[in-house]
This record gives C-alpha cells, structure tokens and sequence, in this order.
C-alpha cells in the first residue's frame, strides 16, 4: 500500500527528532513514512510508537526548518526497505543507497527490508576458510576466517584506514576456488579526504569493479547515520545470500554510529546508561555485527571488518567493550608501535581472533600452526613483561633468558609485526620460526619436542640430515 | 478467556484496553500474528504487556487474547539433542510435539506411581527417553496404552489419584516458566561435580547441585569454558542457554557435541544437551525469559532423579535485558541503570540450583554456572557484585593470562570455592587422600610467587635468596603443569579425577625434591633448568588419559633426574 495523505493541521509537536501527529490513517509500528513539509522537501521517518489516537514518527534527518502546518505524509506501508540489484557492484551510493556517482539509479531486482532478518542459528555454518590477508599479524596470531566479524580497535591518527584497505585488496583464499569476491565499503559519518582517498584505491586497484561503496559523511544528519550500516549490509547480504558471492564488509567508523545512536536517544528523553549511551547499545551494534556469517547450503558469505576508533585510545570505552563481546575479536592497533615506526602497529596481545582454531591447522594452514600461535603469544607475552621489569631493574639486574626475551620483544615488532609488502603465510612461518632460534628451547613450553626438533635445530644439523 | 484491544504500542511493549480479567505474568497472544506475551501490569482500564518477537506492524486496534495461564513451556522427552528459542519453541523444523513417537510402557495396570516417576519411555534411535509424571499426579494407574506409536500430545495413561479424580497422563507437560519446580527437600551438597578441568577440580571445584559464576571480559574465556563444561562435565543432563550471545557459538554447539562421545556413557553428547538459544540479535524481551526457561527445564529432568547442569552465557545480558524493558516500563533505575529489583532477580536464579530429594524420593540435583560479563572487565559492577553474594564458586578470568594465550585464564587468586574442604573426603575414596593438603599448597605458593613478583619488580630476580627463587620454580611448574588445561588439545581436554591425582602427585613430588636439592646445596638455578621439569609442564598435552604407564615412567625419570643432581653437589653429603 502506498498512499499519500495530506495531514494538514494534523500535526501536535516536534521535539528534536519526534513529530508527533494525530493518527488518521492505518499505519503500524516501525512503518516508513516521507515526511513533506510546506517547501516540498521530503523527510523519511519511521514510526517510533502509536497509540489510539496519535502517532509519534521518528524523523530520521534533521527536522530544522520543519512546521507544524502543512505536513503531508506519505505512508510506504512498509518497513524501511533497500531496493537493490546486481548492478549495485561497481557504483557509488550516498549513506541510504541512493547514487551519488552521477550513474543511472540502481535497476531494483529485489526489495529488502534494511533491518535484514535475524540469521537462525540452527541454520548457521561454521565460519571455517582461512583467509590470507597478507598481514603476518593477522594471517599467523589472528587469522581471519570466512564469515567472521573481525574489528580492527584503533585510535585517531592510527593508519587503520590504510590496514583496513589493504586487507580488502589484498585478502584471499589459500585454495582459489573461483568464486567470486566483492566488497562493501561503509563510510559512517567520514570526511571527504577519508572517502576520497578510499575512491583512489578503489580506483587505483582496479577493486572498484567488484565493490559498492557507501558514504554517510560527516556532515550529514545523524540519525541516517543509523541507517548507513543497515542499507550496506543489505546489499551485503544480498550480494553474498542471493549471488552467492563471498562479501567483506568493511565499516568506518563505528565510533561516529554509537555517537550518532547517543544522540538520537538523547533526542527520544530515554535514560543513559554507561557513557551517556544508550543501555541498548549492546543489542543494536549486534543487530549489525551478528549480520555477519555464513547459512547451511547457501554459496555465500559475509566477512565483515570494522573499524572503530577508541576515544583517548581506552580500550575499556563502552565502544570497543561492547564491540569485542559481540564480534570474533579484535585487532588492536597501538601509539607507541606506531610511533617506533612499526607498520602495521598491531598490539598482538590485547588482539584475538576467536575463530583462529577453526581456520588453521591441519588442513587449513600447517598442521604446527597452532601451536607456532601459542607459542609466539607465550614467548611475547613473557618478553613484554620483561621489558617492564627492565626498565626498572635495568638489563643487568635480569637473568639470562631473560636478557634473551627482550631482544626477541624488538625483533618481534621489528621483523614480524612490521612488514613493507603484502607476505605469503609460507613467508610468515619462516620469519616466525628464525625468531624462536633465539630462545632458549627448553623454555618454549607450547611447542613439542618433535616440533622443536622439526622447525628449531640449528640450520647446520638440517644440512647434516638432508645430506644423510 | 479475557481479551484486550491494543491502544498504545512502541517497542516490545503493548498496552490494551481490557474485557474481561487478566492477571499479571497471564501469557497472551496477539491476534493474526505468531507473536507471545506476557502480562507485567494490569489496571481496571489498562494492561501492559511485553511481546516476546518483533512487533513492527502492530497497530493500535489489534486484539491481545489472555490464554489464562502464566506464561508456560512445554516439557517433554523431545528436549533432549534439540534447540529451542527462549520460551522452547524448537528453531528448526516442525514443532516435534506434533510428532507420532514410540511409546513403551513402564507400568502395568494396578501400579501406584509418584510424581516425578516414569510411566514409560519414548524410544528413538536406540535411546530410551523416560516419561515423568508430572507434579501432583500420583495415583494408581487406570488404564496405560500398550506399546506402539503414537501421537506426543496424546494421553498414554489415567491415574487415579489419592482423592478419587481419575487423571490423564501424556509425554508432555506444561510448566510456567517463572514458578520453580516442588520437591521433598533440599539435600545439602555432598559431593562435586567432576568438570573434568584440573584447575577446577583441584582447586575451585564446585559442588553437584552447586552455584558458580564466571565473570571475565570479553575474549577472556567464558564460553569455552561453559562449553567445556557442557561436554565433559559428569552431569547426566546439560541444559546449554545462550542468552545474548553469538550466534554462532550456538551453531558451534549443534556442531560439535554430535560428533563427540560423553566419555561415561559413549553416546553422542548431544543426546544429553538441551540448547535454548535466544542470540544477541533476537528479541530482548524473551532474553529475559530465556533463563527462567533453561531453569524450568532443568528442573524438569532433576525431578526425574538426574544431575543436571545449567549453563548460562550470559547472565550478564539478561540482566541487561531486564534494565532495557524496566527502562521502557519508566521504571526508576538505581545502580547503572539497572532495576533495584535485580539482586533479587539473581538471588532468585541461583536460589534454583540445588540437590533435592524429588517428590518420588529420588535423588537429583541441578548445578547452575552462569557467566557474567562485566563491562570493561571490572567485576565491581553490579551484575558480578551481586552475582558473587550469591554463588559458591567463582571463577575470576584474567586478562593478562587470556592475552598471554595461558587458558584457562581463571586467576587462582581472584577465585574461590566455599566447598572446597567438603570434598576431601570424596577425593580420599577416589584414591586421593592427600587431596586437601595439596591444594593448599599449590594455593600458598601460587600466592607467595605473587608477592615475590611484586617485588622482584624492584630488586630483581638475582637479588631473590635460593628459597625465594625456589618459589618462583615451583610456582611456575604448578601453573604450566597443573592450571594450563587446552581446551583444543585432543589428550588435554578432559582430565578424569585419577589421571588428575597422577599429575598433582608428580608435580609435588618434584617440588619435595626440588626443595631438598635446595638444601643438599643445588644451586635454584639448576633445578629450574632441569630438562624433566619441560616434560612435567607439557605432560598434559602429551601423555593420554588411558596412558598410566607414561606418568609412572615420568616419575621414574623425575626421581633420576633430581638423584643425578645431587651426586653432582661437591659439598652434598
Ligand atoms: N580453555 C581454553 N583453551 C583453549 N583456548 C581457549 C580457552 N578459553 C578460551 N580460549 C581462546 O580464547 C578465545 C576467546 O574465548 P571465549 O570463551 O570466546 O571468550 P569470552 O566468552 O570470555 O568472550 C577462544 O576463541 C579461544 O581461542
Ligand atoms: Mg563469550
């Protein structure tokens, strides 16, 4: 059904993004609505609550300018839908779907609602492909599997923008099966240097081909950048569920969405919880991240990498908290590894990636991968601590494995979290193993002795071996 | 039945113009829709109810239809190796009540029978589901149907009870959700419950029919531990409610416990699992009642004469659920937000966990674990405050550890189980009766290193006397050897009681010689570089449950080792 009524004189109060009018017409909850006001401007708005004789309609841009008198009302008799087809891919659209690259509109071969339907978890597949990001952080400690919601946790000034590009370029499959590849890039609430210079990758890549962009940006009103996620994943989703494609989501910045969500509460009177954040930020940032995943029998998946940004860089921020329970882990870029030059700055501790043992090993990567993981965490882990411990007692006051662990802290960033090119994971194996040479075996407690025997003896004695 | 006309909706929350009498806690359903609820107010012109789904398109106008009961599940056989919403409607496939099963009886005629005792079984593939009597139905039995097929809602059997009414019975019954089972009595505690999980069992262990909570942040290692638990654990029933939480951790339950085999029984686990799953993307209201379902259900199997054990991930977000929905009521809110009704709430919750004698005189209990996730990881927000009044056990996971890759992350520090001491004696009938004394030792050093570590900040791990740095040898054998437990390692992942004694033993007898060697005049040093000691800290991993032999050989090789040590003292005598 879609009418347009005219509601002259129907209108009761507009306080902030609440209009409130008489209900006249048959409308349910969370309905559509195109609020026009006097000037022919038109509003979209949703129906936020109702009862017997008044509806409040949530306007989602800004209502400066809007009158009580003289707004009409056009009723879509539906839920906020995104109509979409498969010429989406290649095309720049603004933060709720519409063109904004001076193309034809997107010719609609299917209409779906932006709130997407909630993913059953009966009918979940396990997220297992190891994707190759390139990245030795990520590929070897925090791999990234298909079908995972994996953020990256950065602060402002943190090259996650370029991370962020190069792992949606440069990620692949280990086996290349021939599927097929796209990209959804979300700009949310971003600048135009931000969403330039993404375009120039795009572009530069030749990547613009196989992705859709959205760009909410940072001055556009703030409760369509609630939507912004929302159209984006369900072109993601019907990318990946409907096409069969294999869909990484990248989104930026969540942090402006949960500033844009506090502020649209505020707007509705609701009581704040941590923060001035809403209490229901929890389940809203789910109803995004839990869009990620793979279904029984359908081809498709949806990959999604995140980017927010923890305001003073506090990883306890009810953002990056509420995020990491939601999401697969996290990938936590760091101040001081950026500032000593290390690029990508991945802080490899505070960073996980939960479904890593579902996607290497046997099978996947390397059979000793694992256990190479938990080792490097171990061996780092205890060098971070030492470095701590010297930098009071002073390098002299440690014992010897000690002294030993904190060269390999600076050959760990130096040589394996700092990388100049994209590295192959055969590449990564090798770097992280010439490293553990340098401790003493007896203390790397994670590894076999067979797998001590196999990666760690001296280079000499495999010579011996190979010559037998 | 009363019925009611919607005036106001927004959100999860309806109001209606009444006809006729509701009650508050009355389910309702909402006309034309599948959508359930549930009554919180009522007013002689005005309910309010809470709507258990997503209510886009409701509209003032649509009628809300009183069902007269308080809002109910249904109980059956069918639970079991199933997954089901948070008010237990199954998530996939057809509803399998509506199903025609195999009915054997277990009673003839003439037969008196108590609540809680099994008139039969259904029988699918291969396993025997039994069929209780449900609470307040005994009798003798009338009449029971033969064996053979037949539909799961239907009678199978008449009672007649001790006041004359004749009763039928069925494979179903119907229970509200919020009203806890009865029983004879409570049973005090007596014995724990094997987790399987050395740090657990050594030192924190929780009682059967016990309370523990695990509050960690995030990443740290709440939901493998509570599917840890849920598979190797020696409960009989596992009731598996993940409330808030990811959905594909559900989709890894459905996934994994089919392949695995319950190592007491050698059946599939899944045939002992009951999952309700209520995710973080599903409707916040049946969050809240998703926990009082698992309760109900766990009490259902518990006054069958089983263990029973509950885990909840995470209460933490039914909590949450809570606040938002007294949020949207008006309520005023007191801690961060959260109603002041939600120490109570818990209190309540745990309150449920118990060893009873079942109406039938049997023995069952239900153990409840529920997860808490603190936000930011401090557990002196409300939630974890509250939840640790309440509990026996608590299982504080560690950042530190969890980034360190050092699982389970649970700090031996920050933990604690009132039930401990009980336990020594079941310990001493497994062959352990050295079981308290050692626990307390590995506790004191652990706590002692702590302190050293505090200091060795500022002096120095050189400056330490040979003592001191004994400790620290010590403590890091009993953490690597004993506390690290990889949930992934195909040998590690269950630790039975005497693979568990084996392993404690050999770690304190190296701690023994290691102290003596100390005083023969060893230099600390030395002992900690001893190549036995790697093999201690990674026998877990490599020595197998149903290999005794490695662990004695392991002894062998410990007792040469400290032997060979001292000759080479030139001052030993
Ligand atoms: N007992 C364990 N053994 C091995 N790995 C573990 C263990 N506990 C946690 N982990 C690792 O830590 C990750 C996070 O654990 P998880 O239980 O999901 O955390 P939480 O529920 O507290 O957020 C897991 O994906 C797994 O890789
Ligand atoms: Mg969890």
């Amino acid at each position: 059904m879609r009418a347009e009524i005219t509601l002259n004189g129907t209108g009761r109060s507009i306080e902030g993004p609440l209009l409130t009018l008489r209900r006249n017409v048959d409308i349910g909850l969370n309905e559509a609505v195109d609020v026009i006001a006097q000037d022919g401007t038109s509003r979209f708005g949703r129906i936020a609550a109702l009862d017997d004789d008044s509806m409040v309609v949530e306007v989602l841009e800004s209502t400066a300018g809007l009158a009580l008198s003289d707004i009409r009302l056009r009723v879509r008799g539906e839920p906020l839908t995104f109509q979409i087809g498969p010429d989406i891919l290649g095309r720049v659209l603004d933060g709720i779907g519409r063109p904004i690259d001076g193309g034809p509109p997107i010719a609609a071969a299917e209409n779906r609602r932006i709130d997407g339907e909630v993913l059953n978890p009966a009918l979940r597949a396990l997220p297992t492909d190891f994707i190759e990001t390139g990245v030795t952080a990520i590929d070897l400690m925090n791999s990234l599997v298909r079908g995972q919601k994996l953020p990256i946790f950065s602060g402002g000034g943190l090259p996650h923008d370029r991370l962020a590009m190069e792992i949606a370029t440069q990620a692949r499959l280990r086996s290349d099966a021939g599927e097929t590849f796209s990209i959804v890039f979300v700009g949310i609430g971003i600048s135009y240097d931000t969403a330039a210079s993404f375009r120039h990758v795009m572009d530069e890549t030749g990547a613009l081909a196989h992705t859709v962009m959205f760009l909410n940006m940072a001055n556009d009103p703030s409760a369509q950048r609630i939507l912004t996620p929302r159209y984006a994943l369900t072109a993601a989703e019907y990318l990946a569920f409907g096409l069969g494609h294999h869909v990484l989501v990248v989104m930026t910045d969540i942090t402006n969405y949960c500033e844009a969500l506090r502020e649209v509460s505020a707007g509705h009177g609701e009581i704040p919880s941590r923060k001035g954040y809403p209490g229901y930020l929890y389940s809203d940032l789910a109803t995004l991240y839990e869009r990620a995943g793979w279904m029984t029998g359908v081809a498709g998946t949806v990959t999604q990498v995140p980017i927010l940004t923890m305001p003073s860089d506090d990883i306890s921020h009810p953002i990056p908290d509420l995020t990491g329970y939601i999401t697969e882990g996290q990938i936590v870029l760091d101040r001081v590894l950026d500032r000593k030059g290390i690029y990508p700055p991945i802080n490899v501790l505070p960073s996980l990636s939960r479904l890593i043992d579902q996607g290497i090993g046997d099978g996947y990567t390397d059979a000793d991968h694992p256990a190479l993981a938990h080792q490097l965490f171990a061996s780092y882990s205890k060098a971070v601590r030492t470095r701590v411990l010297a930098s009071v007692v002073g390098r002299d006051g440690l014992t010897e494995s000690d002294q030993q662990h904190l060269d390999f802290a600076d050959l760990f960033e130096k040589q394996l979290v700092h990388q100049d090119g994209r590295r192959g994971l055969e590449e990564s194996f090798g770097i992280a193993w010439e490293l553990l040479r340098k401790l003493p075996g007896a203390e790397l407690m994670r590894l076999s002795d067979e797998q001590i025997e196999r990666h760690l003896k001296e280079p000499r004695a495999e010579q011996e071996t190979l010559d037998d | 039945m009363a019925d009611a006309v919607i005036s106001w909706v927004g959100g999860p929350i309806v109001h209606g113009r009444p006809k006729g009498s509701f009650a508050v806690g009355e389910a309702i359903t909402v006309s034309d829709t599948q959508l359930l609820g549930e009554v919180i107010r009522v007013a002689h012109d005005r309910i309010v109810a809470q709507i258990y789904g997503d209510t886009t398109g409701l509209r003032p106008g649509t009628r809300l239809e009183g069902t007269g009961r308080a809002l109910s599940v249904t109980l059956g056989p069918h639970l079991l190796g199933g997954i089901f919403d948070g008010l237990l409607r199954p998530l996939v496939g057809d509803d399998p009540t509506d199903r025609s099963v195999v009915f054997e009886p277990g009673l003839s005629l003439g037969d008196t029978i108590l609540p809680g005792q099994s008139i039969g079984a259904v029988v699918e593939n291969g396993t025997k589901r039994q069929i209780p009597t449900p609470p307040g139905l005994g009798g003798t039995i009338e009449t029971i149907l033969p064996a053979g097929t037949y539909p799961m809602a239907d009678p199978v059997a008449q009672v007649r009870g001790e006041d004359g009414v004749v009763h039928g019975l069925g494979m179903l019954e119907i229970w509200p959700i919020r009203r806890s089972r009865p029983i004879q009595r409570r049973l005090v505690p007596n014995r724990p419950m094997v987790t399987g999980q050395r740090i657990l069992d050594s030192l924190f262990p929780v009682a059967r029919g016990g309370k523990a909570a695990i509050p960690g942040g995030f990443g740290t290692g709440k939901t493998v531990l509570q599917e840890t638990l849920a598979k190797w654990c020696d409960a009989d029933i596992i009731v598996y409610v993940g409330c808030g939480e990811r959905g594909n951790e559900m989709a890894e339950v459905l996934h994994e416990f089919p392949q695995l085999l319950d190592p007491r029984t050698g059946r599939p686990l899944m045939e002992r699992t009951v999952v309700i799953a209520n995710t973080s993307n599903m409707p916040v209201a049946a969050r809240e009642a998703s926990i009082y379902t698992a309760v109900t259900v766990g009490e259902y199997f518990r006054d069958q004469g089983l263990h029973v054990a509950l885990m909840a991930d995470s209460t933490s977000r039914w909590a949450e659920a809570l606040r938002e929905v007294s949020g949207r009521l008006g309520e005023l809110p007191a801690e961060a937000g959260y109603p002041a009704y939600l120490s109570s709430r818990l209190a309540e919750f745990y309150e449920r966990a118990a060893r009873v004698e079942t109406l039938s005189g049997a023995e069952g209990s239900l153990t409840l674990i529920g997860a808490v996730s603190p936000p930011a990881g401090d557990f002196s927000e409300p939630v974890t405050s509250h939840t640790k009044r309440y509990v026996r056990s608590f299982w504080g996971l560690d950042r530190e550890r969890a980034q360190a890759r050092f699982y389970p992350a649970i700090h031996p520090l920050q933990s604690y189980s009132e039930d401990a001491e009980a336990f020594a004696a079941w310990w001493a009938a497994k062959g352990n009766d050295q079981w308290d004394a050692q626990r307390r030792m590995m506790l004191t050093l652990l706590e002692e290193e702590a302190r050293l570590e505090r200091m060795t900040r500022i002096v120095g791990k050189d400056a330490l006397p040979p003592s001191q740095q004994m400790v620290i040898t010590a403590a890091d054998l009993i953490n690597e050897a004993i506390l690290r437990q990889s949930a992934f390692s195909e040998n590690d992942r269950y630790c039975s009681p005497a693979r568990q004694t084996r392993m404690l033993r050999l770690v304190i007898r190296a701690i023994d010689l290691g102290n003596a060697a100390l005083e023969a005049g060893v230099a600390p040093q030395d002992i900690a570089s001893l190549p036995v000691l790697r093999q201690l800290k990674r026998m877990g991993e490599d020595i197998a449950e149903d290999d005794p032999a490695a662990f004695d050989r392991l002894g062998r090789d410990l007792e040469r080792a400290f032997a060979h040590l001292s000759e080479e003292v030139p001052h030993a005598s």
